[in-house]
């Protein structure tokens, strides 16, 4: 087996055995994306050097007696994460050439434990995307199926995980975009309690939703990298006061006394039937393990998708405004006055969805727009949280679909953004709510495209998740298939 | 036709605090631009505000100082704009929930008090500052000032003459000075006013049109300014004309109101919760032990400077008008404890040296409350005639030195003694033999004449009093 195609934990243990060197396995996984990055581009911007030198810096670490099991792992970082001197894009033009001269607190984290930063990955403009397609770089491609997307806005991580050009990487997610893709890709991916990480350092999409989490190739490993990132913030005010705790301490066999709730809603028209059939085929085994089942309802499930595209954008519009061509980023040199220059820049700067997003947000905070649609779309995320509070008294994880459909072919729904924003519905409510969701791999479609089963729970149940999907993994018997590449 | 002036003023005062509101930079006044900068404050990509609870505190205090309702759960709010001095293309601000709210200050203008309601007090952000170089054509953008903690002052349309609006602006330059949560500093911009102005025919309910003044950065510019555009206004609505809704920017230079430069758009700050910061919760417990620190307000001590220490009204309202001006009272109190003289002196001779002059304050006046009263004592003492006093006190402005190295430095000694005094007084009876001959004759305001030959002999230096009786005395000889 090849060093790059190692999990977390299997090369944990082999450089704590000292079997094999951090710069050994990083220089595999550089070797792995020469062989494939070509086909897959989940890269924006590789960190081969630096990358490098912290291997050999993690590697002296290690013989010093440095424990953490990420010392030495080479992670992909998704290019919405500030890297202190390197270049940090949002998959946006406006950001082409900007380099943070600080880090995300989730990278200074990471660095204390001397994992290694492999490079930037791919991603929809400023996380703006269900499949990719919206990066100003290029599209990265389905490591499963070259012509279909790798889901999105988190497109890269995913892909550089299923295609092992990382051990595993770090999304963000505001509607989805790691669930979505990790479902697309067949890899494991959390999006934390909001609050549970801090976002200092992460280009704020929408603000309210954002939330960095882990991508990996199992469960074990999800709970490594989160246990890695994750506790309170005093640079972030939104970040939660409580205490870390050990996630790998869920990771225990069978679920007896757990109840599963199946909520209907999840269930309704629209459903592809292939994915609806993997996804039953995973609560099955959940059963096995020895949960109970239950049908519980999110009655307000169905407005998820129009109150979250009121305040995404409204906040988008927001958080944007800063690119404004004035101190850094891309800024138009013909331009003949203030606001000239604010146009041009970022008339130029930004993409369509982005810029589409923008509009929308801005008309939606607009007087005498304000109630119909901003102070609405916060009632109804209050009805949402209701559901979700309700649907807890009753169960203590939800297993459902995360995407209703598999990966759709690159370009097919291009002209057709509306379908690309309704196959959100599954996954925005988590982010609404502000609880964890986790996406685990439960099966194939008949074409060979992976389809994920998602888990969500109540505030900082992410333990329950991970006890959930773990029993999960144990019992299904794909766990170790790889795409065909290269 | 009889017109009735409404007038609502907007205050910013900048806060004091060590660091900006939302990150650790300083807010020190005057360092090269851009230097008091970070990543947060020049809103650089994936940076987070975090509350300097110290805001939070100032907006307490002054809301207890100006009778305001204390809001329990506050809210900060994005005001969204797009301009170069504002590098998040918002301003964090409160909105719907400011932190405090229904308050009053009391002024007098003329013997007659009033009461003027204040609408609300919230936090907010400074922008920072575009520098233009029109040679060039250029504009640079410093953000020193991006971030400094503000409280916006917003009063009731309750006042009725430019007297009140400055009356009312003092009246909170006195509250945020005694509080100190703000420098004051009208020149620097840490204490600035706008002014909402209309007018309206006697007796009618409905506001008239009104104008936004701004750029009156003193207490005087506030008043003209006000007077300026109540004389516009009035002959606009006399002459049958309309007045015209906007901003107008104050020339001191041609004691004009100027239309502000460039399009007046009609801006839509599209106010929605900042995500980025969490409601800030205050509690009674909060409350409390800010009342409990409280410092004497003006009002308090211009009380106690006539009932403890037997000022005037008069004399105590003036004293109490600035914080600094009432610490240097006490200040020279503490060496020289005749109040009313002290009072007098402070009111008239102090305020007249510094009435005038740019840039001086009490809190920049070269002597030292401790010397002044060093002069009042050596005054009282005999040690200087009132008039060398006068002389010494000039030279102690000019040169900084204390009273008594002046008077020895200077021999300014006042001459107290008889034998010396009366061989002058008789030398001068000797040389002036008219005019002895006329007071015998009954001319006796001729006194002063004797007497002014005498200080005049003497360099000023001779007690006079008793310089009066010798010549009293000797005369009627």
């Amino acid at each position: 087996m090849k060093l790059s195609q190692l999990t977390i934990h299997e090369a944990s243990d082999l450089l704590t055995k000292g079997d094999i060197s951090s710069v050994e396995l990083t220089t595999d996984v550089f070797s792995r994306i020469d062989q494939i990055e070509d086909q897959v581009k989940a890269y924006i911007t590789q960190n081969r050097e630096p990358a490098l030198q912290q291997a050999e810096a993690a590697d002296q670490a290690r013989r010093d007696g440095e424990v953490a099991p990420l010392c030495g792992i080479p992670l992909a970082i998704k290019d919405v994460i500030c890297t202190k001197g390197l270049t940090t894009t949002a998959g946006s033009r406006i950001l082409e050439n900007f380099t943070p001269p600080y880090d995300a607190t989730v990278m200074e984290k990471l660095q204390a434990q001397g994992a290694v930063c492999l490079g930037k990955v791919s991603m929809d403009e400023f996380a703006m995307g269900s499949g990719n397609e919206n990066c100003a770089f290029g599209t990265p491609k389905n490591p499963w199926s070259l012509d279909h997307i790798c889901g999105g806005s988190s497109g890269g991580s995913a892909a550089a995980v299923a295609a092992d050009e990382c051990l595993a990487s770090l999304g963000s997610d505001t509607g989805g975009s790691i669930r979505q893709p990790a479902s697309h890709c067949g890899v494991v991916g959390i999006k934390p309690t909001y609050g549970r990480v801090s976002r200092f350092g992460l280009l704020a999409f929408a603000s309210s939703l954002d939330q960095i989490g882990p991508l990996s190739k199992d469960v074990t490993d999800a709970a490594l990298l989160l246990n890695g990132i994750c506790g309170h913030d005093p640079r972030d005010s939104t970040s939660a006061a409580q205490k870390s705790e050990d996630y790998l301490a869920a990771l225990q066999d069978g679920l007896s006394g757990l109840t599963v709730g199946i909520p209907q809603e999840y269930f309704g028209p629209g459903l592809n039937s292939e994915v609806e059939t993997a996804v039953r085929h995973g609560i099955d085994l959940l059963v096995e393990a020895g949960a109970t089942i239950k049908e519980v309802s999110l009655p307000h499930t169905e407005y998820g998708v129009a109150a979250y595209y009121i305040i995404a954008p409204a906040e988008a519009s927001s958080n944007l405004a800063r690119y404004d061509g004035v101190r850094y980023g891309h800024r138009n040199s013909d331009a003949d006055s203030l606001i000239d220059l604010y146009r041009r820049s970022r008339s130029e700067g930004f993409g369509d969805e982005v810029k589409r997003r923008i509009l929308i947000g801005t008309y939606a905070l607009s007087s005498g727009y304000y109630d119909a649609y901003y102070k609405k779309a916060s009632q109804v995320r209050t009805l949402i949280v209701n559901d979700y509070t309700e649907a807890f008294s009753q169960c203590d994880v939800l297993a459902s679909p995360v995407s209703p459909i598999p990966a759709w072919k690159i370009g097919e729904k291009a002209s057709d953004p509306l379908s690309v924003y309704l196959s959100d519905l599954l996954t925005i409510p988590a982010n609404l709510a502000g609880i964890p969701g986790m996406s685990v791999p439960c099966g194939f479609s008949s074409t060979g495209l992976p389809i994920g089963l998602q888990l969500q729970a109540g505030h900082f149940q992410e333990a329950t998740l991970i006890k959930t999907a773990y029993n999960l993994e144990q019992r299904l018997e794909i766990t170790n298939k790889k795409p065909a590449l290269g | 036709m009889e017109f009735e002036i409404v007038i609502g003023l907007e205050i910013h005062a900048q806060m004091k605090t060590k660091s900006k509101i939302f990150c650790n930079c300083t807010t020190e006044f005057g360092r090269p631009p851009n230097s008091n900068t970070c990543p947060v404050c020049l809103a650089m990509p994936g940076v987070l505000p975090v509350l300097n609870k110290q805001v939070v505190e100032f907006g307490i205090r002054l809301g207890l100082a100006t009778n305001s309702q204390i809001t329990r759960t506050n809210q900060f709010a994005r005001k969204n704009y797009f301009y170069p001095d504002l590098p998040k293309g918002y301003q964090i601000s409160q909105f719907d929930l400011p932190i405090c709210e229904h308050g009053h200050v009391d002024i007098e203008v003329d013997g007659t008090s009033s009461r003027i309601g204040l609408t609300r007090i919230h936090m907010e952000e400074d922008a920072g500052k575009l520098v233009h170089d029109d040679s060039a054509p250029k504009s640079y953008v410093d953000l020193n000032r991006a971030g400094t903690p503000l409280l916006e002052i917003v009063s009731e349309p309750d006042i009725r003459s430019p007297e009140q609006a400055v009356a009312y602006l003092r009246k909170l330059h006195a509250i945020v000075t005694y509080l100190n949560i703000c420098d004051g500093n009208m020149q620097e911009g840490s204490f600035r006013c706008d002014a909402n102005i209309s007018l309206r025919p006697m007796g009618q309910e409905e506001l008239g049109t009104r104008t936004e003044l701004k750029n009156m950065n003193s207490f005087r510019n506030v008043q003209r300014g006000l007077e300026y555009e109540v004389r516009r206004q009035r002959d606009i609505l006399l002459d049958g004309g309309a007045v015209v809704q906007q901003t107008l920017l104050w020339d001191p230079d041609k004691n004009q109101t100027n239309a502000m430069r460039g399009k007046e758009e009609a801006h839509d700050y599209r106010y929605f919760p900042d995500p980025d910061l969490v409601p800030v919760v205050i509690d009674d417990e909060w409350i409390a032990r800010v009342e409990e620190s409280l410092p004497e307000l003006p009002e308090q001590r211009c009380q106690r400077f006539q009932d403890k220490i037997g000022l005037s009204a008069d004399a105590a309202t003036i004293l109490t008008s600035e914080r600094a001006l009432a610490d240097y009272f006490e200040g020279a109190m503490a060496v020289y404890p005749n109040a009313k003289k002290l009072a007098n002196w402070i009111m008239t001779e102090v305020m007249r040296e510094m009435k005038g002059k740019e840039g001086m304050s009490i809190a920049t006046f070269p002597v030292s409350p401790k010397d002044l009263g060093g002069l009042l004592a050596i005054m009282d003492k005999g040690t200087i005639s009132g008039k060398i006093a006068k002389t010494v006190f000039e030279e102690m402005i000019a040169s900084g030195k204390d009273s008594e190295t002046i008077v020895k430095e200077k021999n300014l000694v006042q001459v107290s003694d008889e034998g010396e005094i009366l061989q002058m007084v008789q030398e001068i009876i000797a040389a002036n033999p008219d005019q002895v001959g006329q007071f015998k004759e009954g001319k006796t305001k001729l006194m002063g004449f004797f007497v002014g030959q005498l200080m005049k002999a003497s360099k000023g230096k001779a007690n006079p009093k008793m310089a009066n009786q010798l010549f009293g005395k000797e005369l009627k000889k």
